[in-house]
């Protein structure tokens, strides 16, 4: 059965997760609003960079970002400048790092249903007296709904489900970094394979239920 | 509504770019509808657009019942423009019920400039009982009637429909055109209209302007443009006039009624209009005939005398059209080149005009 480490494990991966998703949908929002709208010769390079945790090695993300936020790094001398001292190693620098690693699974799909709604809702909110605020708050994200479910789960199982990045700069610390799937992995090298299968046994679960939950509610091509 | 305001539409637009070219320098009447003719890319809907700020046209004018919305110093965002915008898509908002739909616009004008209400919007689309349905569970034209409905709740100071029947169907389109014309009745206020169907531009327009290539060829009350003789060519077989008059008299025994206007009458089919009632009746210049003599051995119903005031070159080396003054109402006839000479047709001629078919259009 699971032990007290195995739900620590547990409700610290959920917490990382569920932080990293809201962090996410704030930041991701700007950025595929931006994405989605602009006619800037950047777009190509930002939406290429926002992509670029999809194609590479997640231990090539924990790297770099280890550098960076390390003592000598740049983000890492930020940090300890405001007395927050250096990131690698505790939950937010996790935080962090998970932020990037799942940026493009909030992104798209956000991005992608604000291209869908397309130029004339928002033409017609403004020949109908909303403010681009207003017609962003009425019109954009009402309409944008099932993109917004689908980042929202797709960025959460996306952070449940990482393992190298949290290798690279969390390391293994109990209750502070050690996640489910770092978990599973130290049961697996102690042989515990029991324990092990509990675990890999509950995430394979709570993956198809996630994915179940999204396909059910979101199905595509039955949009209104 | 306030008289002392001065009333009307000033919009001066130049734009050039891609090919494309807008260069116009209007003035418009302040009431009634104003009809913005012509083909696809003559720059009408650009135009209707930047009157409504969506197109930002750099150094334009425009000035709207007094108060200036873009010049020089000035451009006003759409959304603070009072303006009610159809669109040639109903576009409403699919996650909003119609009612919700119907709302939104109007919560967002202030209490005091609300002019008309929910209610009256309602009634005049006769849209009562689809207010608790969803956008998706509409027909074409019943969004539209929607859509219309939905400009109108914001007390709009100045109505811009592009194209609003272009996407629907006959059927539908004669389901929209009598609330369009109850629009026509009982709104205060202008209304600019784009089209390129010369049959909704005679049962609806009061002025007309023509645009070609980004230019505007004529502007004026709708009866004279008709009448001119250098714009028909581009009207082809659409060209004709528009009367207005009143029905006089009906015959009961041959379905009949006689429309009365300023240059005699014409006799129509009865479609069960009340006599008294305002009618406009629509005479193509293919239609209309020209005879020295009037003839009374002819099937022809309507024959009116009338005057030769010019001839000119049709779309056909083989075809003139002819303008005529009946009573001093203008007509237009397409006949052919060598019956004008037949005819040794000559501008201040008596003739009779021979009307093969009027058409009641509202």
């Amino acid at each position: 059965m699971l032990g007290e480490t195995d739900l620590a494990a547990i409700v610290l991966t959920l917490k990382l997760a569920s932080v990293t998703t809201l962090l996410l949908l704030l930041i991701g929002t700007p950025i595929a609003w931006w994405l989605a709208r602009t006619r800037s010769a950047w777009k190509g390079a930002i939406g290429a960079v926002v992509a670029l945790p999809i194609v590479l090695p997640p231990t090539v993300i924990g790297f770099y970002l280890l550098v960076a936020m390390g003592p000598n790094g740049p983000v890492g001398q930020l940090t300890q400048s405001l007395g927050l001292g250096v990131l690698p190693f505790t939950f937010a620098g996790l935080v962090v790092a998970s932020v990037f690693y799942s940026l493009p699974f909030v992104v798209q799909p956000i991005q992608n249903a604000f291209e869908a709604i397309g130029e004339r809702p928002l033409e017609v909110a403004a020949t109908l007296r909303a403010s681009p605020l207003d017609t962003f708050y009425s019109v954009v994200l009402p309409l944008a709904r099932p993109g917004y479910l689908t980042a929202t789960v797709l960025g959460f199982a996306h952070t449940v489900g990482e393992f190298g990045v949290v290798l690279m700069i969390g390391g293994n610390i109990p209750e502070k970094t050690r996640v489910v799937s770092v978990q599973i992995y130290d049961h697996v090298e102690a042989l515990e394979y029991t324990q092990a299968h509990w675990l890999s046994a509950g995430m394979v679960a709570f993956s198809f239920v996630v994915l179940l939950v999204l396909y059910t509610l979101n199905p595509t091509g039955r949009r209104k | 509504m306030n008289a002392v305001m001065p009333s009307g539409i000033r919009a001066r637009f130049k734009l050039d770019y891609r090919g494309f070219s807008l260069d116009v320098d209007l003035s418009l009447p302040g009431r009634g509808v104003t009809a913005l003719f012509g083909h696809s890319g003559s720059g009408k809907t650009t135009l209707l657009r930047a009157i409504a700020g969506l197109e930002q046209v750099a150094g334009g004018f425009l000035e709207v019942n007094g108060v200036v919305w873009q010049d020089a110093a000035t451009f006003l965002p759409t959304h603070r423009r009072p303006l009610g915008y159809v669109f040639q898509e109903a576009s409403l908002f699919h996650h909003l019920s119609i009612r919700r739909n119907l709302e939104y616009g109007m919560r967002r004008v202030p209490e005091a400039a609300r002019q008309v209400s929910l209610d009256q919007a309602v009634e005049l689309l006769g849209i009562a009982p689809l207010l608790d349905r969803m956008p998706d569970k509409l027909s074409g034209g019943e969004k539209q009637r929607v859509a219309i409905a939905r400009a109108l709740a914001t007390s709009p100071r100045i109505l811009l429909m592009d194209e609003p029947l272009a996407a629907l169907d006959l059927q539908r389109k004669q389901e929209i055109l009598p609330y369009l014309e109850r629009l026509h009745d009982e709104l205060d206020i202008p209304v600019l209209y784009v089209s390129h169907a010369p049959d909704e531009v005679a049962r609806l327009a009061d002025h007309l302007v023509v645009l070609e290539r980004g230019c505007a060829l004529a502007s004026g009350p709708l009866g004279e443009i008709l009448a001119r003789l250098d714009l028909p060519i581009r009207l082809g077989e659409d060209a004709g006039v528009v009367l207005e008059g009143e029905i006089a008299e009906l015959d009961a025994e041959w379905h009949l009624a006689r429309v009365a206007f300023a240059g005699g009458s014409l006799w129509v089919r009865d479609s069960g209009v009340p006599v008294g009632q305002h009618v406009r009746v629509r005479i193509l210049a293919r239609d209309v005939s020209i005879a020295l003599d009037a003839h009374t051995d002819s099937s022809i119903l309507n024959i009116l005398p009338a005057t030769v005031e010019q001839l000119a070159e049709d779309t056909h080396p083989a075809l003139a059209l002819v303008r005529l003054n009946a009573g001093g109402v203008p007509l237009v006839a397409r006949i052919t080149r060598r019956s004008a000479a037949r005819l040794q047709l000559h501008p201040g001629q008596t003739v009779w005009a021979q009307i093969k078919a009027v058409a009641l259009v509202g």
